[in-house]
């Protein structure tokens, strides 16, 4: 069976990437999906139990001294050498920050082809092709590679998970050169340990918009939020205004999110934020103007005072589950 | 200090965007094209620099049609130096590792020690052609700042991490890219609009920047398939709000089981 790579992020803290399980998911569906890791100690066995548990065949661990200073360069290297050594029918990483630096520089070592954001891949005629959601989920798009195809895949995209697998381990070391790399100085943790779910990839999301007119009246959307166990969402206009910080901002610029669930509150609706989370699957909208565009996409809209109706909405959810 | 700064035109966001659903390519009909905004924070950023330091000279380099030339003035009105267009038929179309291999060679030609650019486009959302230019110039990366700053000999700042922030330095030469949490860019004054008609714009095709048609047809390339439009969602219940809509809406979440 054809190998299929797939780059599994570490975090510093050792953990395995979520990404990791869709995108062994998603090579089993191709091959034999073998996990790719740049490490600077040996991986632990649990480590490597994980991402048996997750699919992977085989885990090759690349271990490199600059794995923790230098940025990116180190998964490339792993990445370029497990290439040659496995000749692989794909390589798959996530659309994250790190995933896709990391795809494009090994494209260009292999001379291949990128297919980005690919919210599903399959196999049709001996092809691997990517769909892709383009223009805030306005049209699917099926694309391909001539060679070897490197793709990266939308996090959150992908619910299944393939069998689990006993990984065997391959040992190799790469070497960074460090003057073409940018170079890794510390840490900043994420502000808050956050019970809140991630916004990117999240289930149930709850935006606000400028309407709560100050940041002290925005904290009833993370109260709704937390109500109902979702990410915080916020448009454009409430984060240039300052109610909520730039990573929860939705829309065409911001982060893209495709949730179960989206409740926008205060949210007008114009065209970059529904680019941004118009492709949720029921999409809820309170909202004072009966005319804003918002309503033409939700599946269930309130117009009324979101001051009066979000309150109420908080007490009958926890009185439903106490 | 030379900076280089990429800008991209694309269709603006707040027009209808549209796919020629034959080919998969932008409809470029469709749309007003425009600087992308987050090129002009990358502008932005060199503009700051050279506010500081009246030595340092501000290149911006894009690759596309013809009308691209308009970005390229917008971009010199703000307050750049001069413009590199690289434009040439064959690049109608290109994926991201025939873009990086044509920028690149535009870059070397031009010099720089300094390239800033976008992380993202608003019409491709790759964010991997930057990372293509460091892997093909072997000048660092450093990619998805949240800020920066710039000596005569490195650049640091704050980069995106998938859990935190991450604190990165590169000495220059190097690459690096802004993310939103950079600041708005400037407007163009009167000043900035009429010398911008008279500032150096050099336009190379792919022949000036040593590339042949079969270096180009050599490169693996991604193919569009298939491009389908998804039906426009429909607008479902909408209620006025007479004192019970919350509960009307918790039944609503209850029986479609998100609640």
């Amino acid at each position: 069976m054809a190998h299929i790579l797939v780059l599994a992020e570490i975090s510093r803290h050792g953990h395995v990437a979520d990404s990791a399980r869709g995108l062994l998911a998603l090579a089993s569906r191709l091959g034999d999906p073998i996990a790719v890791v740049a490490t600077r100690e040996p991986l632990a066995d649990d480590l490597i139990a994980r991402l048996g548990s997750l699919g992977a065949t085989q885990v090759y661990q690349a271990q490199s001294e600059q794995a923790d200073t230098a940025l990116v360069a180190p998964q490339v290297e792993a990445l370029a050498a497990a290439v040659a050594t496995l000749n692989p029918a794909a390589v798959l990483l996530s659309h994250s920050f790190d995933g896709r630096e990391a795809a494009a520089r090994l494209a260009v070592r292999t001379g291949s082809g990128v297919l980005v954001d690919a919210i599903d891949v399959r196999t049709e005629d001996g092809r691997i092709i990517a769909s892709g959601s383009v223009y805030g989920g306005n049209y699917l798009v099926d694309s391909t590679t001539t060679g070897m195809p490197i793709i990266t895949v939308r996090p959150g995209a992908i619910d299944e998970s393939a069998p689990a697998a006993s990984a065997q381990v391959i040992s190799e070391t790469v070497t960074v050169d460090a003057a073409k790399a940018g170079m890794i100085d510390s840490y900043n943790d994420a502000p808050e340990v956050s019970v809140r779910p991630e916004l990117l990839g999240a289930k149930k999301v709850v935006s606000g918009g400028r309407g709560f007119g100050s940041k002290e009246n925005f904290a009833m959307v993370e109260e709704l939020a937390d109500a109902l166990g979702a990410a915080v969402g916020a448009s454009r206009a409430a984060v240039d205004a300052g109610y909520s910080p730039q990573t929860t901002q939705v829309g065409q610029t911001g982060v893209s999110v495709s949730p179960d669930l989206y409740i926008a509150l205060g949210i007008s609706g114009a065209i970059q934020h529904r680019a941004g989370m118009q492709t949720a699957k029921t999409i809820v909208a309170i909202n004072k103007d009966a005319d804003a565009p918002i309503f033409d996409v939700a599946d269930f809209g309130i117009v009324g005072d979101v001051f009066t109706i979000v309150p109420q909405l908080i007490e009958t959810i926890k009185s439903r589950s106490a | 200090m030379r900076i280089v700064v990429l800008v991209k035109q694309v269709p603006d966001t707040a027009d209808v965007r549209r796919l020629d659903v034959n080919n998969g390519l932008l409809d470029r009909d469709a749309g007003e094209p425009i600087v992308d905004e987050i090129n002009e924070r990358a502008l932005e950023v060199a503009l700051r620099y050279k506010d500081e330091h009246k030595a340092a000279e501000v290149v911006v380099l894009s690759m596309g049609p013809e009308n691209a030339i308009k970005s390229i003035r917008k971009a010199l009105s703000m307050g750049a130096d001069s413009g590199v267009h690289v434009v040439d038929e064959s690049l109608a179309g290109a994926d991201a590792l025939l873009t990086s291999l044509a920028i690149s060679r535009a870059l070397e030609q031009t010099r720089f020690d300094l390239v800033i650019a976008g992380n993202e486009s608003t019409d491709g959302n790759g964010g991997i052609v930057p990372a293509m230019l460091s892997e093909r110039l072997g000048v660092p990366l450093l990619g998805f700042l949240a800020n920066v700053e710039i000596t005569e000999a490195q650049v640091s700042g704050e980069r995106q991490g998938d859990d935190g922030t991450v604190n990165v330095h590169a000495g220059l030469p190097a690459i690096m890219t802004v993310t939103e949490r950079f600041d708005y860019a400037r407007f163009p004054n009167f000043k900035g609009i009429m010398t911008a008609k008279r500032k150096p714009v050099e336009t190379v095709t792919l022949a000036e920047l040593g590339l042949d048609a079969a270096e180009v047809s050599s490169l693996d390339r991604t193919e569009v398939i298939s491009t389908a439009e998804r039906p426009a969602r429909a607008a479902g219940t909408k209620i006025e709000d007479d004192g019970n809509a919350a509960a009307t809406l918790v039944e609503f979440l209850a029986t479609n089981r998100l609640v």
